[in-house]
């Protein structure tokens, strides 16, 4: 029986390369390096859990004291020449951060397409800036719920009248949500006007950690700590019943609302969430900037942020918090590029979404085996001499 | 607010909203055309409008207008002269925003396109070459970020009035020039037999594919067709207004997809209608909060947010082939 010669298999390269006009070559080409990405995700996720519980722990810690420290140690590939690094990471990278977790659970969790998502950051930064500053003096410990609960007012809000929009009709009109909310502090006397908010409270002093224009480093370890616990909120979220409507609403809403998903009353829920972590983000870069002004929450920001999670890969938690990172660290570290670092940053995001469309770490499809694709029409199609005819592109 | 300022500028300001309706609508025509057709929104339709606003501004220089610099004396032209330099002006224009157009097409979509990427994804590189334009003309253009003018060929003249309201010459070539150059389009688009092409890939790209339309072919003719469209907005945008920053794509982009939406994305007349009406309500609340230009976007956003929760598909409704079929 062994020395019976092999079965004639079917070589799926060999098919695509020989019948195949180049686009379908190349398209193989792009499903095997798509395939391969997510094998390579799996593997490392399942050597992952594979790892003693001590070993998987001890790593996590490890991690969490390089964090942690980084302001203290800052290693040179990392540090930012010409800005202080611990600056750069509690001011600029903290709320990116944040603000991606939160966009996640709109964009990537539920797919509801936010262009706005500016509009919360600004609506957390400027409650701040009212209740510490400008018409009050309330501590800011108070006013971190305080934050968080008008956001989320303010998310359901515009949610309850807009969600029953779709798709694209929704991303413009919150981008016109989020225009709104910036015009209006620009406009009215009792948020500043262009003036802004100057003065604004930062977090109050805990032992050694002190928060003022020279301890930046406190900003950092008050920020990684709140990711941390948001991370860990959300993730809870995201395996619960909700986060299982909300990918059920992402694949497919019409089919989500027979099987008696209440998609409306979900989407609303994503939407109050991302507003509160959003707003809650804003809070942050407030605190830590002490003042604000309507410039600082142009539109421009609310398209890096969603950039931030596409790029990221939208849905997976790890992949938004790279992508968070690399959307608002990237412009600091090659500040050396000087003013020209956003027209780079602009053409390697072309770049990237050409190579990995998917995002730096792709989501995982549900479930721990991903079963393969059933084939396409366009799979059939393309793949086969019959179906693609000799006349392709004669007319027109 | 005052309405006693909104009553005695109405007309005047509904006729300065007809004006930049038009060239909302004519910008608005480039995200509506690629939306018909591939299902997404080309971002990157506002740097076209930019880049191609800079182009009339080249071909200006070719003829030896400068910058403005101060209050100089405008080389004011007539007759044939100033309709030669404006046709020259409109060519260079135009031929910007179609070639950015396609170029754009074959860098920042195609790639993707054969790659069967998900749709934010097309969307996250048309952001990212929108960035890019808009940052490279900030950064190597001859005078950086600041804001660009150009000097008048064009001398502004009042030629009649409606009501209480003038309107000047330029005015007047720009809604002609908005309509003339819709009503190509839509011939183009409903009588020749490229025009087919369109309208069948925006109907059903499979079966277009399978009747033998070069689907490529014609997504290439869509978005070169958006980008004339943008370059000759931006041809009369400067006719109109006369300067340009690297800034300008993005902001008259964001009213122009505004615009597009709330006429009904995918559909031609829409994009008209949705411009015009745009256009006019944010000058009506301009007039009303007191010339304040700030609170005519809020006006012109909050309407958007109010015509769509009544009619979820914009004013006319999505079509390019679709509902007609």
């Amino acid at each position: 029986m062994s020395s019976a010669p092999p079965m004639p298999t079917e070589d799926p390269d060999r098919i695509a390369s020989h019948a195949g006009p180049p686009t379908a070559a190349a398209k193989q080409v792009f499903g095997q390096r798509m395939a391969a990405a997510s094998a390579t995700m799996r593997r490392w996720s399942d050597a992952w859990a594979r790892l003693p519980t001590v070993v998987r722990w001890s790593l996590l810690g490890l991690l969490l004291v390089f964090l942690y420290t980084l302001p203290l140690t800052k290693p040179w590939p990392i540090d930012t020449p010409g800005t202080d690094l611990a600056g750069v990471l509690g001011g600029t990278v903290v709320p990116y951060v944040v603000v991606a977790l939160g966009l996640n659970v709109v964009v990537g969790m539920a797919g509801l397409l936010d262009l706005g998502y500016v509009g919360f950051y600004a609506v957390g930064a400027y409650t701040l800036g009212v209740l510490t500053s400008r018409h009050a003096n309330l501590p800011w410990l108070l006013c971190l719920p305080i934050c968080i609960v008008v956001s989320m007012v303010v998310g359901v809000l515009l949610g309850a009248p807009t969600l029953r929009l779709r798709g694209d009709y929704l991303a413009i009109v919150t981008l016109g949500f989020g225009e709104i909310i910036r015009l209006l502090a620009e406009r009215l006397d009792w948020l500043g006007t262009i003036n802004g908010i100057q003065g604004i409270g930062p977090p109050p002093n805990v032992g050694p950690f002190k928060f003022g224009v020279l301890n930046k480093n406190s900003f950092f370890y008050l920020g990684l700590t709140v990711i941390i616990v948001v991370y860990f909120f959300l993730k809870r979220l995201e395996n619960s019943r909700v986060g299982r409507a909300w990918t059920a609403i992402r694949e497919d809403e019409d089919a989500a609302e027979l099987m008696g998903v209440p998609t409306f009353r979900f989407k609303l829920w994503a939407f109050a969430i991302g507003a509160a972590v959003g707003g809650l983000a804003g809070m942050l870069y407030a605190g830590k900037a002490g003042f604000i002004n309507p410039d600082g929450f142009k539109i421009n920001l609310s398209i890096l942020f969603i950039a931030a999670v596409v790029l990221g890969g939208p849905g997976n938690m790890p992949g938004v918090v790279i992508g968070g990172i690399v959307v608002s660290y990237l412009p600091e570290r090659f500040r050396f590029l000087n003013t020209s670092r956003y027209m780079w940053f602009g053409i390697a995001l072309v770049i990237m979404m050409i190579f990995r469309p998917q995002g730096l770490l792709p989501r995982r499809a549900h479930g721990r085996t991903q079963p393969p694709d059933p084939p396409t029409f366009e799979d059939v199609k393309e793949g086969d001499p019959d179906l693609e005819g000799g006349a392709h592109g004669a007319l027109a | 607010m005052t309405f006693s300022n909104f009553i005695e500028q109405f007309w005047p300001s509904t006729i300065n909203g007809l004006v930049l309706g038009s060239i909302y609508a004519l910008i608005a025509l480039g995200y509506t055309l690629v939306y018909g057709v591939l299902r997404l929104i080309n971002f990157a339709n506002s740097e076209v409008f930019m880049l191609s606003a800079f182009g009339s501004f080249w071909a200006l220089q070719i003829l030896g207008v400068p910058y403005r610099l101060g209050n100089g004396d405008d080389p004011y032209k007539t007759g044939l002269a100033l309709v030669g330099t404006l046709g020259f002006m409109m060519l260079v224009s135009m031929v910007v925003g179609g070639t950015v157009a396609m170029g754009l097409e074959r860098i920042a979509y195609r790639p993707l396109r054969k790659r069967h990427a998900p749709r934010l994804v097309f969307l996250i590189s048309a952001i990212g070459a929108s960035f890019a334009m808009s940052e490279a003309v900030g950064e190597f253009g001859p005078r950086g970020r600041q804001e660009y003018g150009i000097q008048r060929v064009l001398q502004k003249r009042k030629v009649f009035s409606i009501f209480s309201a003038d309107v000047r010459n330029d005015y007047i070539i720009v809604v002609v020039g908005a309509l003339l150059m819709m009503t190509v389009l839509v011939l183009f688009v409903n009588r020749t037999r490229i025009g087919r092409g369109i309208r069948a890939v925006a109907q059903d790209m499979e079966t277009a594919r399978l009747m033998g339309v070069n689907v490529d072919r014609v997504i290439l003719i869509t978005f070169l067709v958006g980008g004339l469209m943008a370059g000759g907005a931006a041809f009369l945008y400067e006719i109109y207004n006369g300067t340009a920053r690297n800034t300008l794509g993005f902001e008259l982009g964001v009213k122009a997809f505004t615009a597009a939406v709330l006429g009904g994305i995918g559909n031609i007349k829409g994009a008209l209608l949705g411009g015009i009406v745009l256009g006019i309500i944010e000058n009506w609340g301009t007039a009303i909060f007191q010339s304040n230009q700030k609170m005519g976007s809020v006006v012109a956003f909050s309407v958007l947010v109010l015509v769509l929760m009544f009619r979820p598909t914009g004013l006319l409704g999505e079509a390019l082939g679709r509902s007609k079929a």
